[in-house]
């Protein structure tokens, strides 16, 4: 192979402090997590369809009705909005970045002068391009088959935009910072699905919230889903339902203020914990 | 003592795991323009040596120069500089060949031409496969396509061709050769005693995290004096005879026949002769 123009001997020992520009490597980054993303069917369908088929399944089944004017479908699809950013952020990423540490991945790019805030960037975009998706074709199915109406006023569609700006960044953070504890890449589903699960469990996704003993209500309320389904039933059921809620308003206040605290926490633990190598690899 | 066209200088390099020492007071200079091969048996500290070289590693003592640069806090610029294949790796298995050296191509100022790339190692038959259809052999040639696509001053090649069949060993090596022509400096690791004598200019041989020889290939080890073996076959028996002056034993042995000497062989030492006495300390039969 010949490069032509080049003439390197008798160079100087620093021809040049040039580095490339960011964008192409933005734009570039982004496709290849998309990419990678669409074409490996396990996390296509464990974090992009599983809300949707959950959402078919549950609003099939359950065909009734949890306060007058409020159907069960109604309810589940706020906590399938709320699970879905816990699916794209927090699960997708705690499990693929043990995954690509594992496999190299990390390892390679460490070895290039690609910037590390240009892969957490593709990551962020990654999830966003997902996110919103998942979100349209839930919203979708809801409107279609299951009867689910749509927030009807313009504050209800402000707050449902400002969670899930809020709740990518806390869940996406989070799943990074989590990244950190799978110790191999095979090892980190069984690690952090449960973790998932539970919180699901515990948080009202898939039951009526105020029916679950107080002393799950106290440990879920400790964690973000718990609040970012209490939001998304604040953004899709009608105010009277708030008779439900645990205080008895919406306490959108304190939904956002969880949500900070989490993200300042997860942004602290991402950027003290996070290896690009295996463990021990130093 | 550091030579101004020096590319790599390392200087009682240490590195400590605990109680175990990996590399034990290492001395280097590689210059520009040279591929220098480190030799060793495995656990020798080969690789803890490279990639501290390479910036993946700390170390717990000596002075390190690469490009200049202190490796420990070089930044991009100096990465762009540098190509890296690094041991067997299995990201990138959903992408195309295509896509991975084009978004690659990405992170360098000046990346060469992506076809000349893709050609030079052999994957433009392979350019819409997905990496994970590659065999093995093609997973490797794509590392180093990732490697050189920066156009490095400085490549570092981990046992690049293991698992490599005859035919595409050969290949890599003419690979090699035109990047040596190009003024591309490289360190290599490898097993391969033929690789090494092939194309290094130098070999440094690790034993126990210690450099125990460094020097060309053909004089490793006093290779060029040591004695040569001749075999032949008389009275039904092989007999075996080390001398310096292996073409008077040669004659001496036509006028015994006179003539034809049967299974004649006249063996010099091979670097692999060499390269198991100094990792062993004792000599070869």
């Amino acid at each position: 192979m010949s490069t032509g123009e080049r003439h390197r001997a008798g160079s100087p020992a620093r021809p040049q402090e040039r580095v490339a520009p960011l964008p192409p490597i933005l734009r570039s980054r982004t496709s290849v997590e998309v990419k990678q993303f669409v074409r490996d069917r396990q996390a296509l369908i464990f974090t992009f369809l599983l809300p949707v088929m959950l959402l078919v399944i549950f609003g099939s089944v359950f065909n009734v009705s949890v306060t007058p004017g409020v159907t069960f479908s109604q309810y589940f699809l706020a906590g399938m909005i709320a699970s879905g950013l816990v699916y794209t952020g927090f699960q997708n990423l705690a499990i693929s970045i043990p995954q690509e540490r594992e496999d190299g991945t990390l390892k390679r790019l460490a070895g290039t002068p690609i910037p590390p805030s240009a892969y957490f960037a593709g990551k962020v975009v990654l999830v966003l391009v997902s996110l919103v998706a998942q979100v349209l074709l839930l919203l979708l199915i809801g409107v279609l088959f299951f009867e689910v109406h749509l927030p009807d006023t313009a504050a209800r569609w402000f707050t449902f935009g400002w969670l899930l700006v809020l709740g990518l960044l806390t869940c996406t953070l989070l799943g990074i910072a989590f990244s950190s504890v799978p110790r191999t890449g095979r090892g980190a589903p069984a690690l952090v699905s449960p973790v998932v699960l539970v919180l699901q469990f515990t948080s009202g996704v898939f039951f009526e919230f105020d029916k679950l003993p107080h002393w799950m209500q106290q440990f879920a309320a400790l964690f973000p889903l718990k609040w970012l389904c209490q939001g998304m039933r604040s953004v899709f059921l009608p105010d009277s339902f708030t008779s439900k809620e645990p205080a008895g308003t919406w306490e959108t206040g304190r939904v956002a203020f969880v949500l900070v605290a989490w993200t300042v926490v997860a942004a602290v633990l991402c950027v003290t914990t996070f290896r690009w190598q295996r463990r021990g690899d130093r | 003592m550091q030579t101004p066209d020096a590319a790599i200088v390392v200087q009682g390099l240490h590195k400590r795991y605990g109680d175990f020492e990996a590399v034990r007071g290492i001395d280097l200079e590689v210059q520009r323009g040279e591929i220098f091969a480190l030799l060793g048996p495995n656990g020798a500290g080969k690789t803890t040596t490279v990639e501290i070289l390479e910036g993946y590693r700390d170390r717990s003592d000596g002075s390190v120069s690469v490009l200049g640069e202190d490796p420990a806090d070089a930044g991009p610029a100096w990465r762009t500089r540098i190509g890296i294949v690094l041991q067997s790796t299995s990201d990138n298995a959903d992408l195309t060949v295509d896509e991975v050296v084009r978004h690659f191509s990405t992170f360098y100022p000046a990346p060469r031409d992506l076809d000349h790339v893709v050609e030079a190692v052999g994957l433009t038959e392979k350019r819409k496969a997905r990496v994970r259809e590659l065999s093995g052999g093609q997973r490797r040639r794509l590392d180093v396509a990732l490697g050189i696509l920066g156009d490095p001053e400085l490549l570092f090649l981990d046992e690049p061709t293991t698992g490599f069949d005859p035919e595409a060993r050969r290949q890599f090596w003419d690979l090699i050769e035109s990047l040596r022509a190009d003024g591309t400096t490289i360190l290599l690791t490898t097993h391969y005693l033929d690789e090494a004598e092939r194309l290094a200019d130098r070999v440094g041989v690790i034993v126990d995290g210690r450099i125990v020889e460094v020097g060309e290939p053909r004089t490793l080890g006093g290779r060029h004096h040591e004695d040569t073996t001749v075999r032949w076959l008389e009275d039904g028996e092989h007999r075996t005879l080390r001398t310096a002056s292996p073409t008077a034993a040669v004659l001496g042995l036509r006028e015994r026949f006179g003539g034809e000497i049967p299974e004649l062989t006249v063996l010099r030492p091979s670097l692999e002769d060499v390269y198991l006495q100094l990792i062993d300390g004792t000599p070869q039969p």
